[in-house]
């Protein structure tokens, strides 16, 4: 195994099957400690089934590594004192009030004083005043960030976080991105899935997976990079009559409408000219050759792989 | 562990008593859950009460005022003696007085009457003649709790009015005597067998439901994915979802037991401390067994089919209902087995008969063998994982 000081996870040939079905196909990943790292793939790609085997919650059925130096087989026990584990669906206890949660956990973990722990998280998360309301009584953004506070409380070395901004509203989502770069400033690891490719952005590293197999991971520019993807933004009239016509020539591998503006995007790129060719003399169309962005890199590999695993 | 890092002080994480310590946070979070669902609170309190009541007044196993229905043929006065005596046992109460067969026949057929008494033409003068004619009494076995009581009684009552009456010296001699001792229960006061009882019954059904439910919410409610990742172990989790639940059961108990003593009548002759000591290793033989349940059902729907799959063989098989004593063999081996079956020997040898923990060390070490069997399988059949 790599150094146990700068690796918190390194994990190899993670496999998982359900019923007959794999769900993770051959996954290894390193995650480097104060990290934040992203976890992206469209549904049921195997990110939830990585991170619970990643704490401890399912048993590979192949494959090994170590979480924070314990070995994921053997030490479950040990991990999950180290490692708070935010799951997709809010599950604290929706009949207990926000400090009842926050000193259950404070309990459990075995804190030398629960009920201070939680009065502080509570005026960490600016919560005060409303510690006797019900977990279940609370918006979804103040469920998440009370949900985070009941991760962070025992002091983890570790986070994973299980889509924890779905269905939040943006301010709330950037508050909590906020608190997830003070906790990674304070020596945290962080793995975090989500579907926004804005907060794919904020993290220091991504990895992409798509039906089991982990696709591409690497820094965001490093993403792009090696996806070899050009790019041509097209704004103008009649686009999507545009979209309908460049879609399956050869070298076009995707054609997505962003707004205004629609994206053209290939690997091979004397086939990409050839085709968009015809279309670029005529007016009032503009092409630009642009950088690919992360969505489009996402948009082309989650094509590539449906090809390749469906 | 670093002392103070800012912003956030880190706080000590304390190793010793950790089984303890789990445990407490599990039991805190159920005491708290249980209190806020006021619909659970309210059913233990209304559910002993309501089967006390309903037990105690409405459902009479020794019943009274059957209807009943004669056919006279003949209008003497020892058949009127006779039939006064009848219904002066409250056994029976005569709604209808019939003179031809077939009225007769069909009341009984239509369910009017349950039981049918029809003195004969010549009956007196048989009598004075020392004939010993018959007295034919159709009853209604259909419901043979109800024919039984009332037909064992016929004998002695028929005699004593024939004694009474005015026109013979001496009573002819029955055919038999039928010499009953109800001990114990002398009165055949059946509340006075179904108060313990329903001390078991209801303990078994609340215990069952509350525990066999309280894994698969967590399950259900998807807060028990986020227990898995927090280091407490199985039998951490069964301990703090048990004892809250211990605590119900007793004040169950005591509800009961106060109002068989005030309302009823009831007895209890033996030692309180022994009866509240077994009754707890009954509670908790109970919840054991529901908590097993939880972990074996995959939502609180199977979880309620599976509780009722073992209250209703408790029910039939303990001799809460049926006379134990009366099953076939095979059914008291399998009575043997639940725990229901050894309380109610224990509840009621205390109460009613004073017993000591002499008697009774037979259905303590049954118990205390079914409760470790169910947590054990508890705890091997709890999941750790979500595999």
């Amino acid at each position: 195994m790599s150094n146990g000081n700068g690796i918190a996870i390194d994990v190899k040939g993670l496999t998982k099957s359900f019923g007959g079905r794999e769900v993770v196909h051959d996954l290894s990943m390193q995650v480097k400690r104060g990290s934040i790292y992203g976890f992206l793939g469209p549904n049921g790609s195997g990110k939830t089934t990585t991170i619970r085997i990643l704490c401890g919650l399912l048993t590979p059925d192949s494959g090994e590594g170590t979480c924070l130096g314990y070995d994921i087989r053997r030490d479950a026990e040990k991990i999950k004192r180290q490692v708070g584990y935010m799951t997709q669906r809010f599950s604290l206890y929706q009949d207990l009030s926000v400090r009842e949660n926050l000193e259950f956990v404070a309990r459990l973990y075995g804190l030398a004083d629960a009920r201070g722990a939680a009065r502080d998280m509570i005026k960490r998360l600016g919560l005060s005043g409303r510690e006797e309301q019900l977990a279940g009584e609370l918006s979804g953004g103040w469920k998440q960030r009370l949900a985070l506070g009941a991760c962070t409380l025992p002091n983890p070395q570790l986070l994973l976080l299980d889509e924890p901004t779905a269905g939040v509203d943006p301010k709330a989502r950037r508050d909590f991105w906020n608190e997830i770069h003070a906790l990674a400033a304070e020596g945290l690891t962080v793995l975090v899935s989500t579907h926004y490719m804005d907060e794919a952005e904020r993290c220091h590293e991504i990895a992409y997976i798509a039906y089991g197999y982990l696709l591409a991971h690497g820094t965001v520019e490093e993403v792009i990079a090696k996806s070899a993807l050009t790019t041509y933004t097209v704004t103008g009239d009649d686009l999507n009559e545009l979209g309908a016509a460049l879609t399956g020539k050869p070298g076009i591998d995707m054609v997505a409408p962003f707004g205004t503006s629609l994206h053209v995007s290939g690997r091979d790129v004397p086939a990409l000219e050839a085709s968009i060719a015809p279309w670029r003399e005529r007016g009032g169309l503009h092409w630009q050759k642009s950088k690919p962005s992360l969505e489009d890199v996402f948009i082309e590999l989650m094509g590539r792989s449906k090809d390749n695993f469906q | 562990m670093s002392a103070v890092e800012h912003p956030e002080p880190r706080r000590e994480i304390r190793e010793r008593f950790g089984f303890l310590r789990r445990s407490y946070a599990m039991l805190v979070k159920e005491f708290i859950q249980l209190r806020r669902d006021r619909v659970s609170f309210a059913m233990i309190v209304m559910l002993p009460v309501m089967q006390l009541m309903l037990f105690g007044y409405a459902i009479n196993t020794t019943p009274r005022h059957l209807p009943s229905a004669v056919l006279l043929q003949e209008d003497s006065d020892l058949a009127r003696s006779v039939l006064k005596a009848l219904e002066n046992t409250k056994y029976f109460r005569f709604l209808y007085e019939v003179h031809d067969v077939d009225d007769f026949d069909n009341l009984l057929k239509s369910g009017k009457v349950l039981f049918g008494v029809e003195i004969p033409r010549g009956f007196e003068r048989a009598v004075r003649r020392g004939d010993r004619p018959a007295l034919l009494v159709a009853a209604d076995a259909t419901d043979p709790v109800a024919a039984s009581a009332a037909l064992g009684s016929l004998g002695m009552i028929v005699q004593t009015a024939l004694a009474h009456d005015l026109y013979i010296g001496e009573p002819p001699e029955m055919p038999f005597e039928i010499r009953a001792h109800a001990r114990y229960n002398p009165a055949a006061n059946s509340s006075l067998n179904i108060v313990p009882g329903l001390v078991g019954t209801i303990l078994t059904m609340t215990m069952l439901i509350f525990t066999a439910l309280s894994v698969t919410r967590e399950v259900e409610r998807g807060t028990m994915e986020s227990l898995l990742s927090m280091p407490i172990k199985p039998i951490e989790v069964m301990f703090g979802k048990i004892v809250p639940y211990v605590l119900v059961g007793f004040v169950q108990a005591f509800l009961i037991i106060s109002i068989g003593v005030g309302l009823f009548g009831v007895p209890v002759l033996g030692n309180l401390v022994l009866l509240a000591l077994l009754s707890t290793l009954f509670i908790t033989t109970n919840l054991a067994v529901g908590y097993t349940i939880s972990t074996l059902v995959q939502n609180q729907l199977q979880a309620m089919q599976m509780s009722m799959m073992f209250f209703l063989p408790s029910i039939l098989l303990s001799g809460f209902m049926f006379p134990f004593a009366g099953m076939p063999a095979w059914a008291q081996y399998l009575g043997e087995c639940l725990p229901l079956t050894h309380y109610l020997r224990i509840v009621r040898a205390i109460m009613l008969k004073g017993a000591t923990m002499e008697n009774l060390r037979f259905d303590t070490l049954a118990l205390a063998a079914l409760m470790l069997l169910a947590m054990t399988v508890a705890v091997t059949r709890f999941r750790r994982t979500l595999d």
